[in-house]
């Protein structure tokens, strides 16, 4: 078969919603598409639980210590389903972390700002994995079968980590006046990222069809913004905290808000780099990596000494 | 000594008593005792499972995409293999 058919195939199979699987034919770039997505998914979960592990040993009470913790153990477990997945395309793991700890992968944006006080724990499982649900419940849909599978367990597990988040700014909003002013301005930092990271706008994201029609992306970015808007902005009010954007308004016709202009500068300038993390990050990944290579080299060394004394025996 | 990423290991977890282990995915391991530890950290953090097999990925041979049509085609044409395929009188019981 040449190219032009193997691609026809190729597609008829996705638009009949049939899965891609690892063995099958798919073009160069779908593969490459595939790969620097889900990779960048993978990065964005480890690099993720840098910005809530700041905040374990300092939880204000046991039950919250160990949600956060089954919640930062949850990130690397995503991770790693995602590292698999993504080396079902041809790819090692290795690989892929030098990509990110020398600077030549991205994750998101999102991860790059600070964590400054105990109500940004609460705003980043009600705000970002809520975002990051809206994302990964479209992506379930596509049409790279380990990647759809990795999305479904994922969302399942994000599910948990999206209501402790709401949960814990419900405590602080109904607690004292400071304590609401603490999930106030957490939502007044987070809202804004939140809602960038999902990407920019549809008018900025270049070569969407093709994305589409390979069913690598599902749906636009601002769709899925605005779907997360439209869900979050009663949760806000339910709990009597108030969304930072001043022309935000319900439209009644369409039963959605409509939202105040976007910074994309500040967008691109953190995904440059320029974020108010983004080198503290990437030092705490190199740093891990570095420091934890003498327990893979000792695990290394046990595994051969063993399998050396087996053929001994 | 450069960093490794050690083999694979597919993993199959049985979710109760009586069913059969399901593939789940995999995780890298150096030996199958650290494959089975880091597979039930990865896979079972919600009572998923209640056992753990681990296989080296290189011992798995599997059938090509390829040929998926004509490998299969030998069942695709013998639809008598069906219970459906027979007609039974209305009445006639436990059959």
């Amino acid at each position: 078969m040449d190219d032009a058919k193997q691609v026809e195939a190729f597609e008829a199979k996705i638009a009949s919603g049939q899965k891609i699987e690892p063995k099958d034919w798919m073009p160069e770039a779908y593969r490459k598409q595939l790969i620097r997505m889900m990779s960048q998914h993978a990065h964005s979960e480890i690099v993720g639980m840098l910005p809530e592990g700041n905040w374990i040993t300092r939880a204000p009470n046991l039950r919250r210590k160990a949600i956060l913790l089954a919640k930062v153990q949850d990130e690397a477990g995503h991770g790693l389903y995602l590292y698999s997945a993504t080396e079902t395309l041809g790819i090692d793991r290795t690989e892929l972390l030098s990509q990110l700890h020398t600077g030549k992968a991205k994750y998101s944006s999102i991860f790059n700002y600070p964590t400054l006080t105990w109500a940004d724990i609460g705003a980043i499982g009600w705000l970002v994995d809520g975002a990051a649900i809206m994302n990964q419940t479209a992506l379930a849909r596509g049409s790279y079968g380990p990647y759809c599978r990795a999305m479904v367990r994922i969302c399942k597990e994000e599910s948990f980590h999206n209501r402790q988040g709401y949960e814990i700014m419900m405590h602080l909003a109904q607690g004292t006046p400071e304590q609401k002013a603490l999930a106030q301005d957490a939502l007044n930092r987070w809202w804004w990222p939140s809602i960038m990271m999902l990407g920019p706008s549809d008018d900025q994201s270049p070569n969407s069809d093709q994305l589409m029609r390979w069913k690598v992306k599902m749906e636009s970015n601002d769709a899925i913004r605005q779907r997360f808007i439209d869900r979050t902005v009663p949760q806000a009010d339910f709990i009597g905290l108030t969304i930072p954007d001043k022309d935000m308004k319900l439209d009644e016709k369409t039963g959605s808000y409509t939202h105040g202009p976007i910074n994309w500068d500040e967008f691109f300038d953190v995904i440059k780099g320029n974020g108010p993390c983004n080198a503290k990050r990437l030092k705490a990944r190199v740093d891990a990596d570095k420091e934890g290579a003498w327990v893979r080299e000792a695990a290394a060394a046990y595994a051969a000494k063993q399998s050396k004394q087996k053929q001994v025996a | 000594m450069t960093d490794s990423q050690w083999p694979v290991w597919e993993v199959f977890v049985q979710a109760n008593p009586g069913i059969s282990h399901k593939h789940v995915g995999n995780v890298h391991a150096v030996d199958a005792e650290m494959a089975i530890q880091n597979a039930r950290d990865v896979y079972t953090r919600r009572s998923e499972g209640i056992s753990i097999w681990v296989v080296p990925a290189n011992a798995i041979s599997a059938s090509s995409p390829e040929d998926q049509g004509a490998f299969f085609e030998p069942s695709n044409d013998k639809p008598y293999r069906h219970p459906t395929f027979y007609k039974i009188p209305e009445g006639v019981k436990y059959l």
